[in-house]
């Protein structure tokens, strides 16, 4: 039951869709991929309790009626088993899909960085609130905290206003000149701006960061450090997230070369491995519009149709700039390196203390002598976290790229040498 | 309406509820205890951070990128 496609797309968000999108067009034989149960990705999240932009249905309408799109939901990339050959698993099977180009729209995650209290039930990222909020998390008549960084963090409370919800605080680390700036740059980008009005919430504070999430066996309250003083809320959940940064784990994986943490890309969207691709924020972190218009440009010359990417490019000039100005305002304060305690969990996977930790000069090192990040996350938290503590680079991840069954896994038997 | 069963307590939630949600719905919100004995719930919300495996009908799987589906049976402790 294996495979073979003229073009394989790891990832349907707005990317993802977007380059399926505008490689169908020239009739090649596409598959798209996606670990979630739907398509959308994490901004374009349907379920229960979400509502989605118009023209995300409408692409979501448009790629079902491709006949040469197949999609492949609740599948993910286990392992590259050879030469444009990945392994990949659902919940019924694994298989392997060959092709003969690949786009990466693997898109980003959220930076969880750990202080006191964090591993408590009641504690999620912000945009992990979102997310789950979306698929049914019942919040109604809860007592919300909102802490971190970006513009996510209001998006994650209008989401759990919306579904009744009472946020008490959302406390952005940024400084007040900082946010205040970018505030100033959206009428530059109308529909930013005008989604940032949408987003106003009067208990939004700058210039604050949570200390510690309070409670015994769940979130009781939370402490938070606001404009300079210690603030105490008692909450039924905090929602916490420092921004967001770019998956590259596959990328890598496969060869591609990174280029300031995120997968390094031409004006074609090429990576520096031939006819591999890259699009939306694997590629750095920019928003939807940025990711939709990558994807197109990816799609389009992965099938060769050049003319067609490159009419596209003033648009994607246009939306880096908003990509520029994000990344600059919500850089983070490095009082946030100094939250976590020696007993605080530094991995928790493994359960290691952050006090483990200390005096490593790095990840390696840290590793062998405290198995941090040899859990079922694999580093994507405590890896990313400790890049941002002690600039330790997390290494090149080895296959499986995720927890998978031993079926699967034997199925690589069945592979004829190459 | 999918019913499913939550360390053998029965739930009814709306179609396209996630696994992470129907923790919250019919229990404490728990997915898992830790390697050191703690209690933890879902975290990163889309499959990143592993802090909401349960074990579904046999399987290990993620709760959060799993939609609730008629008799499935979803355990949170060993």
């Amino acid at each position: 039951m294996n495979e073979t496609t003229d073009l394989l797309i790891i990832g349907a968000g707005p990317a993802g869709m977007s380059a399926a999108l505008a490689a169908a067009s020239r009739g090649a034989h596409i598959v798209l991929l996606d670990d979630n149960p739907l398509p959308g990705g994490q901004i374009w999240r349907d379920g229960p309790q979400a509502s989605l932009p118009a023209a995300a249905r409408r692409l979501r309408e448009q790629l079902q009626a491709c006949a040469n799109v197949r999609c492949h939901t609740g599948t993910r990339v286990i392992a590259s088993v050879a030469d444009k050959t990945l392994l990949v698993e659902n919940a019924e099977r694994g298989w392997q899909i060959n092709y003969e180009r690949l786009i990466l729209c693997t898109g980003a995650r959220e930076l969880l960085l750990p202080f006191p209290g964090w591993t408590l039930p009641g504690v999620t990222g912000a945009g992990g609130l979102q997310a789950l909020i979306k698929a049914g998390l019942p919040v109604r008549d809860e007592r919300l905290v909102i802490a971190g960084s970006g513009p996510l963090l209001l998006a994650s409370a209008a989401t759990a206003r919306h579904q009744g919800a009472h946020v008490l605080r959302v406390a952005e680390q940024a400084s007040r000149a900082a946010v205040a700036g970018f505030a100033a740059q959206l009428p530059r980008w109308p529909g930013k701006l005008l989604q940032a009005f949408a987003l106003f919430d009067r208990h939004y504070r700058t210039a604050s960061h949570v200390l510690e999430a309070l409670g015994q066996e769940r979130l009781e309250g939370v402490r938070l450090l606001q404009q300079g003083r210690i603030v105490e809320l008692a909450c039924d959940r905090l929602a916490c997230g420092f921004g967001l940064i770019p998956n590259t784990q596959l990328g890598q994986a496969l060869g591609c070369e990174l280029a300031e943490k995120a997968l390094a890309v031409d004006a074609w969207q090429a990576t520096t491995r031939q006819d591999h691709y890259a699009a939306g924020e694997c590629t750095g972190v920019g928003g939807s519009e940025l990711a939709l218009v990558e994807g197109a440009i990816a799609g389009h010359a992965a099938v060769g149709d050049t003319a067609a990417a490159q009419r596209l490019w003033p648009r994607r000039e246009r939306w880096q700039g908003f990509a520029r100005t994000l990344n600059q305002a919500f850089a983070l304060d490095p009082r946030l390196k100094s939250l976590s305690r020696v007993d605080t969990l530094g991995c928790r996977c493994e359960d290691v203390p952050y006090g483990d930790l200390i005096g490593h000069v790095s990840w390696r090192e840290a590793k062998l002598a405290s198995r941090c990040g040899m859990g079922a996350c694999q580093g994507r938290v405590c890896g990313a976290a400790l890049e941002y503590l002690f600039d330790w680079t997390p290494p090149t991840p080895r296959p499986p790229f995720s927890p998978a069954r031993i079926e699967t896994l034997l199925g690589l038997e069945e592979t004829p040498p190459t | 309406m999918p019913e499913l069963f939550l360390d053998g307590r029965p739930l009814t939630v709306t179609h396209g509820t996630s696994v992470a949600a129907a923790l919250a719905l019919g229990a404490d919100g728990c997915s898992r205890t830790s390697v050191s004995g703690q209690r933890r719930a879902p975290l990163c919300g889309m499959g990143i951070c592993q802090e909401c495996r349960v074990t579904i009908d046999g399987q290990r799987r993620l709760a959060c990128q799993t939609l609730c589906r008629d008799g499935m049976h979803v355990q949170t402790r060993p």
